[in-house]
């Protein structure tokens, strides 16, 4: 059989008028428009005419600060204020058919039991397009949201790495939730009135230092069985959460050179966690503004620092140029080891359009992206079988 | 001269983790998909039906210590799928059982708030407390609440709750491109709560939605939930079957509201109410005969009565007269995550009414619990449900009802096809929404952000 995969994996990271905080002034944006479902609607129509495997959709519990780990400023010139992740991508899921939806969620604050009933049904509404991001927080103003407990002091490594490992409890709290039904629980035998077989049913009695959970979930095993989980990691306790828990990483290297020595870093994670066997998938986050010539992308991205107040970076690479040139960048550093990447569009819907229109035909006239969608699922897309149920013993 | 008539509101149910559905129908579709949501959904709008309904539950029931296979097993997350159907549909409200006491305001209110933006103003709750350590063994905050203290934090909640709606205006988002001004106040979204409950502050990231709150809903119907819902709630659940039951408890609960300061078109009353149709009035009855003893099996009847007798009855037969034996006093060991276990606040006084009734008409177990698990139920020709729904409410019994079919998806269909245009004959019924939100259809006007005192009790 002929191999049908692509072999490059894109995705796009949608955060409200794109990435750079001048986004939103730029005369194609749509800046009144971001609380409405019509806006988030017509963004993950237009990724998914460019046949991209999956957005991914930006969320945190706390209002937007100019620098995203510090509490809220009281800056009025750039978006403030958004609307919850998981819900947006409900909304959209039922107007699409084949991209992948990845919403973001926070793990510091949220129940491990409410988020895998959300993402199994997200499964069930897309029909096995679901995802979702985890993210740990360890803003303060976000502990005070839920005044629950204080946020860890950044500066303590230790403290760092509990909530990563807080992190992988909750994804495998989630993970064995999505379980605890085997995908033929559900019997509707008239003959001896039982709508569900108990037996293939099951509690997970986790106990952990954070979560005791008791199960199964009230929602059946989802489409996918296990919908995908990634996360974004820029240093060593979040690689190792990808290498522990994750089927797809977000990273963000500067270089092809170091993409190899972060791809190394999370293999090592991953067989050190006794999963060296299983595809995890590593995209490399790039920021991107694209423009017919480069002069003008470069033009553009002056332009909005300027409004901005000043040049602006990201925690993520930015890329300034024609999607030729992005189309060359991309294949080169796909040889670090990449499965592909996740480009976050300085400006939406603008950025987002030359993905589609210009840089996705381009890499497709390479034979290095699909022409059309040949899966139905999110798994399919990426590549990955369905997983076997750990509970199931037949 | 005569008042004119009420207006009928109605709204649907989807039927949800109890007996009420007869999944053994070969009409039965899937309980999960989304193709059965949405088809419910979309003849609810068509009908015009106010709003769609669903509850919640967050641990499977068990009995016996073994999760309960009879009926019904499993549901998606509320806030997922009602987001999903905003999708599906234009005008219907999306009403979701959300707990109080297994959840956090921060986070429910940021998701009500974007349900109410992602739909254009459809978005209710309806609020809901527990207690039992049963459900807190699947949350990390575990634990439970006295019982005494549920409604204490239900009112706190959502008193914070609505303290996050109002921190934004709703005229904030300026959006200039010209002047760079996207944010007209600095400091939307602040608050600070502290009680003794929550004590919480900071900036809410939601700016406020279509309908600045959502529409409020309320189920409980002790003293203390019918002082919450007339201190707090737009809506209340009740569970008042028959005509007098019903015209009491309305005159109960449209009592209370004066003393918060509101009139009785603020509170709707709608009770749930089940229905089976024919071509004929007997031909109905039939049906509904029928529909009944599907949904009553004998094993669903020894289970239902172990629910009271707080003991495993196993070795009884359905068709046979009630135990001998008493009910087991004291905490039930027997059925958890029921909510009706807990309607039964004294399980002897109720097994001796259920002695007395089965005794004067004869009956067995099964046909007992046929009799004493039936809710509000209009049954006959179209002609009979519509004129019998409309005399309901038109004596001040109810304001309308939450209709839970016994199919899914397809068991509104029919009465959307024939009982709906009847009411709209009768006039007592929209033949068209007259504005997009659900306030709009329940006639509640929306809430000024700090401008209206919360109507607390303390």
């Amino acid at each position: 059989m002929p191999d049908t995969s692509p072999s490059m994996h894109l995705a796009v990271a949608l955060d409200a008028a794109g990435w750079h905080p001048a986004a939103w002034r730029e005369p194609t944006a749509r800046p009144a428009e971001l609380f409405t479902a019509g806006y988030w609607a017509d963004l993950v129509a237009e990724a998914e005419r460019g046949r991209l495997d999956l957005v991914t959709i930006e969320d945190s519990l706390g209002l937007q600060s100019t620098h995203p780990t510090q509490p809220p400023d009281t800056r009025t010139d750039q978006v403030r204020g958004r609307l919850d992740a998981v819900l947006i991508a409900a909304r959209v899921a039922p107007l699409t058919s084949h991209i992948g939806l990845v919403p973001s969620v926070v793990v510091t604050h949220t129940e491990p039991f409410h988020i895998a009933k959300a993402i199994a049904t997200l499964d069930y509404v897309s029909g096995g397009r679901a995802g979702v991001q985890v993210r740990v927080s360890a803003r303060p103003d976000e502990a005070a949201h839920f005044g629950r407990r204080e946020s860890p002091d950044l500066r303590n490594a230790a403290a760092v790495g509990e909530l990563f490992d807080e992190a992988a409890d909750y994804v495998e709290v989630v993970r064995r939730l999505w379980d605890s039904w085997e995908d033929d629980a559900e019997i509707r035998d008239v003959a001896t009135g039982r709508f569900v077989d108990r037996d293939r049913v099951h509690h997970i009695d986790f106990t952990g230092r954070w979560f005791s959970v008791k199960g199964p979930s009230i929602t059946p095993r989802p489409p996918q069985g296990q919908p995908l989980v990634a996360a974004l990691a820029h240093s060593g306790p979040p690689h190792r959460l990808i290498g522990r828990s994750a089927d797809l990483g977000f990273v963000t290297p500067a270089d092809p050179a170091r993409a190899r020595a972060v791809v190394a870093e999370i293999r090592a994670e991953q067989a050190a966690a006794g999963r060296a066997g299983q595809s995890v998938h590593i995209l490399a986050d790039l920021v991107v503004f694209l423009d017919a010539t480069g002069a003008r992308a470069r033009a553009r991205q002056a332009r909005l620092d300027e409004l901005a107040g000043g040049p602006w970076t990201s925690d993520a690479a930015v890329f300034a140029g024609t999607p030729t040139e992005l189309a060359d960048l991309l294949q080169e550093w796909q040889e670090a080891g990449l499965s592909g990447f996740r480009l976050r569009p300085a400006t939406l819907p603008y950025d987002l359009e030359q993905v589609t229109r210009s840089l996705v035909p381009e890499l497709s006239r390479r034979g290095a992206f699909r022409r059309e969608y040949a899966a139905g699922t999110l798994r399919g897309l990426l590549g990955l079988p369905r997983p076997a149920n750990r509970y199931a013993t037949a | 001269m005569d008042r004119p008539p009420k207006q009928l509101h109605l709204a649907a149910h989807f039927p949800g983790v109890n007996n009420t559905t007869v999944w053994s129908d070969p009409r039965a579709g899937s309980h999960i998909e989304f193709s059965s949501f949405a088809h419910f959904a979309r003849t609810a709008e068509r009908a015009r039906f106010d709003f769609l309904f669903l509850a919640e539950g967050l641990r499977l029931r068990e009995q016996n210590g073994l999760i309960y296979d009879l009926d019904v097993v499993g549901r998606p997350d509320t806030f997922t799928v009602l987001a999903s159907l905003a999708a599906v549909t234009e005008h219907l409200g999306l009403a979701g059982t959300i707990n109080s006491t297994f959840n956090e305001p921060y986070e429910v209110a940021r998701q009500f708030a974007t349900l109410d933006h992602l739909s254009g103003g459809r978005a209710a709750w309806n609020v809901v407390t527990s207690w039992d350590a049963f459900t807190g063994e699947n949350f990390r905050r575990g634990g439970f609440l006295p019982q005494e203290q549920r409604y204490e934090r239900a009112r706190s909640f959502l008193h914070t709750a609505w303290e996050l709606f109002d921190s934004w205006r709703g005229d904030e988002i300026v959006a200039d491109r010209r002047s760079g001004v996207f944010l007209g106040d600095a400091r939307a979204g602040t608050f600070a709560h502290r009680d003794a409950h929550f004590d919480i502050a900071g900036r809410f990231s939601v700016p406020r939605g279509p309908q600045g709150r959502p529409v409020i809903f309320q189920a409980g119907d002790s003293d203390a939930g019918r002082e919450f819902a007339a201190s707090s709630a737009d809506a209340i659940f009740s569970q008042h079957g028959t005509l007098d039951a019903g015209r009491a408890f309305y005159a109960d609960v449209k009592g209370r509201l004066a003393r918060y300061g509101r009139t009785p078109e603020e509170l709707l009353v709608l009770p749930a109410a089940t229905f089976a149709l024919g071509d004929t009035d007997e031909e109905a009855r039939e049906l509904a005969h029928e529909i009944r003893l599907r949904q009553v099996s004998g094993q669903t009847a020894i289970r239902f009565l172990e629910q009271l007798w707080n003991r495993d009855l196993s070795g009884y037969d359905p068709d046979g007269p009630l135990p001998e034996i008493d009910p087991e006093p004291g905490e039930n060991q027997v059925a958890r995550g029921r909510a009706s276990v807990r309607m039964y606040r004294d399980p002897l006084a109720t097994a001796k009414q259920w002695r007395e009734r089965a005794a004067a008409k004869n009956l067995s177990i099964r046909e007992l619990i046929i009799e004493v698990t039936g809710r509000q139920t209009f049954i006959g020709s179209p002609a009979t449900v519509a004129r019998t729904m409309d005399e309901f409410v038109q004596a001040d019994a109810s304001d309308g009802f939450i209709l839970v079919p016994h199919l899914t998806p397809g068991g509104l269909d029919e009465f959307a096809d024939t009982v709906v245009p009847l009411l709209q004959e009768r006039g007592v019924f929209r033949t068209e929404y007259t504005g997009p939100t659900l306030r709009d259809h329940l006639g509640l006007a929306v809430p000024r952000p700090g401008g209206t005192a919360l109507r607390i009790a303390s």
